[in-house]
């Protein structure tokens, strides 16, 4: 691999000393995938952020804030607002043996690039036999639940999943955020890694900013239980979570599944599982139609039939436009609507 | 018909003057020929590369690529050969980029530049391989950083900004040179790359091979303006035409702007004026949309023919050389279709092999599966 010619070893002092202090605080996700960034780019000179508005002003969400200062203007590049053509330029990069990350401000606004990421940045190793590839990591905030305008609220994880070549990669805490976008930007293939804005920075826990990365085939298990198996990802966890809690004191356990790697899909995981509770609810904020719930539940039937005790079922979002502020919490799966499939599923004796 | 062949003959750039509120620029498109359609001398040769040696260096590229592209559709008339993209009348725009680069410079091709990649080291045997249904014909033996054939229109823009913004940022003498066609101008991706090329004085050349056809839309009903060459000025660097059936004023002025992208001048765009002889491709009828009469005209114009003009009345090139190097052409493309014909088939799981660094272990069973129920390879 090529090294840039103009390749430091050495931080400035002031951003070694940023770095510290992300070190010794609680962080949000924001925070953590801040942290992410910046440990990532001290580890390796090839790492560099692109996207619109992320050098002075610190990214729309400040994901990237003190990046600029930290590293330069070489390796915190302010792109025009060319949305289609960003993966574009990664893909040039990464070629070159750059390691790309770039942020789209708003998920809505990486429609323009699907060209990009289907026809090239997937399949540039491929149908070059290997001699080329792509090293990028495409970050978006997504979701609904924070209010936006229009065009900002989509979840469309499940056309990122149904494209060969890439990974696709939900954080659902400020700790996993932190080590899954160190193992997408390390990772040699490209990763669109899609951030749930409705929990950037709704909590925050202690990450410990040591480098090391997570898993990018693998499930996490956020409660266990013998009773049901509820499968989610992204903001969801939190719905599913305190649903959880709510079925516990009924008496049902739930064992809460947080995916995080839709492709590759971990399924041994999940299968696990509804083996062990025979019972399974699928929890996701994008609309239910071809969402990614069906791909889990299609593969439920085909290898787990003789596990399940009860119908598959999806909460998911209704198959409508996501609305506007006012009624986005009606579209978005409530811990209610969790509680109220989980009860139906335990119904099945 | 709109002939831009014919009309921009001579050298007077075309001067534009846009003014704003606040400011205003002279902007004028300059337009470079050296041999008319006759093969005679209309401005004095650049000496660097209109010395004996090199030019029939680059008349025998250009007479290989015909013969290759000859051979390519002949394939695919009979089957062995998928869709095929000839260059037939366009030769001196390939071969003119091709021979204005440096080996460690990147090439960003569309998928009519055989004649350019022949001359980057990609074997003709894997340009076929390509075409016909391999995906090792984008491996290249060579090895280098080149991209593969992009068959999207100007999709490959982008990746050209990508590449020189690495050579920017390491700050490597190197450049990148995208073809596309006058069709990709209308594209979004070339503007939004262009644009942000000229923002960031990027080591690109974007070489425009305008052959007057988009499939069936003429040059004429894409865009209003009255050159290609001119988007350049939207995107802050210099444009300008070439004529480009003229191999010496495509090679000595993309070379030019190849030196100053290398040099830290940023960007440019050149509009290299040609006429695509044959079809589209091997899929399209061309009979359908123009007039036999407008191809002949252009017949007149090629570029192969213009060059051995000279050469002759150079006393550069007689029959005989003419003759020896038409069947040197024929025995070598003759043997790269041996080749090509020869090749070992991939198995069926190399459709899984370079998807992924390493197969995610979530497709293992998939791959098992093409492995269990291999077909062997059907034709193209």
């Amino acid at each position: 691999m090529r090294l840039p010619n103009n390749a430091t070893t050495s931080l400035p002092t002031s951003s070694e000393k940023q770095v510290s202090e992300m070190l010794a605080s609680e962080m949000s996700m924001v925070d953590a995938i801040r942290t992410a960034l910046a440990r990532a780019m001290t580890d390796d000179e090839r790492v560099i952020v692109l996207g619109e508005d992320v050098g002075t002003d610190g990214g729309v969400f400040r994901a990237t804030d003190g990046l600029l200062a930290a590293f330069g203007r070489d390796r915190v590049i302010d792109l025009p607002i060319s949305e289609s053509s960003f993966v574009g330029f990664g893909v040039g990069l990464a070629a070159q043996g750059m390691r790309p990350v770039i942020e789209y401000q708003f998920s809505g606004f990486l429609f323009p690039a699907i060209d990009q990421l289907v026809n090239h940045a997937s399949r540039l190793r491929n149908r070059t036999r290997g001699r080329l590839s792509c090293p990028m990591v495409v970050r978006a905030p997504f979701g609904a639940g924070v209010h936006a305008p229009e065009h900002h609220s989509e979840s469309a994880e499940a056309m990122y999943a149904h494209i060969p070549g890439l990974r696709v990669v939900i954080p659902s805490s400020p700790a996993k955020a932190y080590g899954l976008l160190l193992a997408a930007i390390r990772n040699p293939d490209p990763v669109v890694f899609l951030e749930p804005k409705r929990i950037y920075r709704s909590s925050r826990e202690a990450v410990v900013d040591d480098g090391v990365a997570l898993a990018l085939d693998t499930c996490f298990r956020l409660r266990s239980g013998d009773d049901v198996s509820i499968i989610t990802w992204g903001a969801c966890t939190t719905e599913a979570l305190s649903a959880a809690e709510r079925l516990a004191v009924q008496g049902i356990q739930a064992d809460v599944i947080d995916v995080a790697t839709l492709r590759p899909l971990d399924m041994a995981t999940i299968l696990a599982s509804v083996e062990r509770t025979g019972r399974c609810v699928i929890v996701h904020e994008a609309v239910r139609s071809g969402g990614f719930g069906a791909e889990i539940a299609a593969q439920l039937a085909d290898v787990g039939l003789t596990s399940l005790l009860a119908p598959v079922r999806r909460v998911t979002g209704y198959d409508t436009v996501v609305p506007l502020a006012r009624l986005e919490y009606e579209f978005l799966p409530s811990e209610d609507r969790i509680v109220a499939a989980v009860n139906e599923v335990m119904s099945y004796t | 018909m709109d002939d831009p062949n014919v009309e921009n003959e001579g050298d007077e750039p075309r001067q534009v003057r846009a003014e704003s509120a606040r400011g205003s620029a002279d902007l004028a498109i300059g337009y470079t020929q050296f041999l008319d359609a006759d093969g005679h001398i209309v401005r004095p040769l650049p000496q660097a590369i209109s010395n004996r040696d090199n030019l029939i260096h680059l008349y025998r590229a250009m007479v290989f690529t015909r013969t290759f592209d000859a051979k390519a559709v002949a394939l695919q008339r009979t089957g062995r050969l998928g869709t095929f993209a000839s260059s037939l009348g366009q030769e001196a725009v390939s071969v003119g980029v091709g021979s204005a680069m440096r080996a460690d410079d990147v090439l960003l091709p569309s998928f009519r530049e055989q004649g350019a990649q022949f001359l980057r080291g990609v074997l003709p045997e894997e340009i076929l391989q390509f075409w016909g249904g391999d995906e090792r014909g984008s491996h290249y033996s060579i090895g280098g950083d080149d991209f593969p054939i992009c068959v999207p229109i100007g999709t490959h823009a982008p990746h050209a900004v990508g590449v020189a913004l690495a050579f920017q940022l390491r700050h490597e003498p190197r450049v990148a040179v995208c073809v596309f066609g006058d069709g990709a101008t209308s594209r979004g991706d070339v503007y939004e790359s262009m644009n942000f090329a000229g923002a960031r004085r990027l080591p690109i050349v974007f070489v425009v091979t305008n052959n007057q056809w988009a499939i069936s839309m003429p040059r004429s009903s894409q865009s209003a303006v009255a050159t290609l060459a001119q988007k350049a000025f939207g995107c802050g660097f210099a444009g300008e035409q070439v004529d480009g059936n003229d191999i010496i004023a495509v090679t000595e002025r993309v070379g030019l702007a190849v030196e100053k992208a290398r040099n830290g001048g940023g960007p440019t765009l050149i509009e290299a004026l040609t006429y695509r002889l044959s079809d589209h491709t091997t899929a399209d009828d061309a009979s359908r949309y123009r007039d036999d009469a407008e191809v002949t005209a252009h017949w007149k114009l090629e570029p192969v023919l213009r060059l051995r003009s000279y050469l002759v009345c150079e006393g550069a090139w007689s029959t005989s050389d003419e003759e020896f190097l038409l069947r040197e052409c024929t025995e070598q493309v003759e043997h790269v279709v041996a080749t090509y014909l020869a090749l070992t088939p991939q198995p069926a799981t190399s459709m899984f092999d370079s998807l992924y660094a390493e197969l995610p272990r979530a497709f293992a069973e998939q791959r098992d599966d093409v492995a269990a129920h291999q077909l062997g390879e059907t034709g193209v």
